[in-house]
């Protein structure tokens, strides 16, 4: 049994670093590809539209009903300990730190990294990638590269929406429920956030966009069999990337605490 | 002139190429025969680059493509245009951005200039005024023609088709078999064509190959093939269920006499 146990950990520890690795080579390889020309800015207009404007409302309803849902678990709490005045301080820094990156990273993942895998999958079983190398044309610079850019761009001016949207959410509850004035409750945001705060967030989110880009389009030009093969790898690279995000914002936070105890 | 030598080709454990020999001349139609899963597409794509061989030789008017690294190859690739099985039109274009797609990525030319060509292009397949239209709304027929019109906007020297007759009806089956004579005598390419469609490698042929078991079985012309009595050609050729070929498989016949 043990041995057993100890060939599957195993295993499974090398698949994830063969994993990491390839990820990494279509990084490398994206990034190398952004800096060399023809630059083509239209392609990542039309990705970061796709991603930005597109995932906005859903992002921000999100945002919004977890400023509302983080507002009312405080009261719960500090009305006991008549702390209730503290509640906006929590909210705005728990939001722009923590949940608001991951939350709209996780949803961008489910809708934009999906979409890319299922993508460029059906593009991959219909021969249309081997077309692209046909006509000499590069699959990673022509497909992997804008929706690179596009999602590293996006991705924290959505986390900007969603920290102001869920400040709003929490402004909703304390303003009507908890008779802490509108003025104060901004007064608080004002003096408990710090721009490290709102940076180390938005930094987090530019290696999330990294993540669902890269994960999206490495099950997506791997897709080998026809419209299974699609739905399997549209299925493996949602959990992936939500597994990788989740591990790197622990990375990210650990960093931030230890290192530069922020 | 497309030289190949010696070529191998294997997937995992699974061998497609084994000591593959096989001359294209300048100007030619060769057609390529063989059944299904002989390696006939794979022979295309090491050709084109899109696979590359284990081993062996590619040369193409002169120049040794295996050792090419990408961007090298790239342009060896320009003077080489490939019709894919599915037409492989880029779905998210309609039919004009499809045909100008090499235009468009590589050629600094005005909308104007593209536009005529596109035009021109539709118009040599028998497809004028489709531009707007989606690969979605095409037939089958249509789609290959598209496919085949995007690859002659890039004014190709080496034209691959790779089954341009699979799927199609036979009426629309002669007429891309005569769009390939036609191009031909037109534009003086050198054709390749892959096809398990015995007529229409009849029609379109200068030399007939077979690719069997990995490697070239039987060349000549049409009639030459026609007239072989070599089992397994004869077999191919005839269409037959019994024979060389199919003695170590297991198939299952709803009927015998």
């Amino acid at each position: 049994m043990i041995g057993y146990l100890l060939t599957f950990f195993r295993s499974t520890i090398s698949r994830l670093i063969l994993y990491i690795g390839e990820l990494s080579i279509l990084g490398g390889q994206a990034v190398y590809l952004a800096c060399v020309p023809p630059f083509k800015w239209s392609r990542v207009l039309v990705q970061a539209q796709r991603i930005g404007p597109g995932s906005f409302f859903i992002s921000a309803l999100i945002a919004f009903f977890i400023g509302v849902i983080m507002a009312l678990q405080m009261a719960y709490q500090m009305t006991k300990l008549s702390a209730e005045i503290y509640i906006p301080n929590v909210i705005a820094v728990s939001l722009t730190r923590e949940l608001a990156p991951v939350l709209t990273a996780l949803i961008v993942a489910g809708r934009i990294g999906a979409g890319i895998t299922a993508e460029l999958g059906s593009m991959a079983v219909t021969e249309q990638i081997e077309a692209l190398k046909a006509f000499a044309v590069n699959p990673v610079k022509y497909l992997v590269v804008p929706r690179f850019l596009g999602l590293i761009l996006m991705l924290p001016v959505l986390t900007i929406f969603a920290d102001l949207i869920g400040i709003v959410g929490g402004f909703a509850i304390c303003t009507t429920k908890l008779y802490i004035s509108p003025a104060l409750y901004i007064t608080m945001i004002a003096d408990s956030l710090e721009i490290r705060d709102v940076v180390t967030g938005l930094l987090k989110t530019i290696s999330f966009g990294a993540i669902i880009a890269l994960v999206g389009c490495h099950h997506g030009l791997n897709v080998r069999s026809g419209a299974e093969g699609v739905g399997r790898a549209t299925t493996i690279s949602v959990v992936s990337s939500f597994i990788l995000i989740i591990m790197t914002d622990c990375l990210f936070t650990t960093l931030f605490y230890f290192i530069f105890n922020t | 002139m497309i030289e190949i030598k010696n070529l191998h080709k294997s997937f995992g454990n699974h061998i497609i190429l084994n000591d593959c020999n096989l001359t294209i001349h300048e100007g030619e139609t060769k057609v390529i025969i063989g059944r299904s899963g002989t390696g006939k597409s794979v022979l295309l794509k090491n050709i084109i680059g899109i696979l590359r061989p284990d081993s062996g030789s590619i040369k193409i008017n002169g120049v040794e493509v295996t050792t090419l690294n990408e961007r090298e190859y790239n342009k060896i690739r320009m003077l080489m245009g490939m019709v894919f099985q599915g037409g492989a039109l880029f779905d998210s274009m309609n039919v004009g951005e499809n045909v100008s797609f090499v235009l468009n990525e590589f050629m600094k030319l005005d909308k104007k200039a593209i536009q005529a060509k596109v035009e021109r292009c539709l118009g040599m397949v028998g497809l004028s005024g489709i531009e707007k239209m989606m690969p979605s709304e095409l037939s089958g027929g249509m789609r290959k023609r598209v496919s085949l019109a995007r690859v002659l906007c890039m004014e190709p020297r080496i034209i691959f088709y790779d089954e341009p007759t699979t799927g199609v009806d036979p009426i629309t089956s002669d007429v891309i078999n005569n769009l390939i004579i036609d191009l031909r005598h037109k534009l003086k390419v050198t054709s390749i064509v892959v096809t398990h469609d015995i007529n229409s490698a009849y029609k379109v042929a200068d030399h007939i190959v077979m690719l069997y078991l990995g490697h070239i079985l039987a060349e000549g012309t049409p009639q030459e093939i026609r007239d072989t009595q070599h089992p397994v050609v004869r077999q191919f050729i005839k269409g037959e269920a019994k024979g060389p070929i199919t003695e170590n498989e297991n198939l299952i016949f709803g009927y015998t006499d």
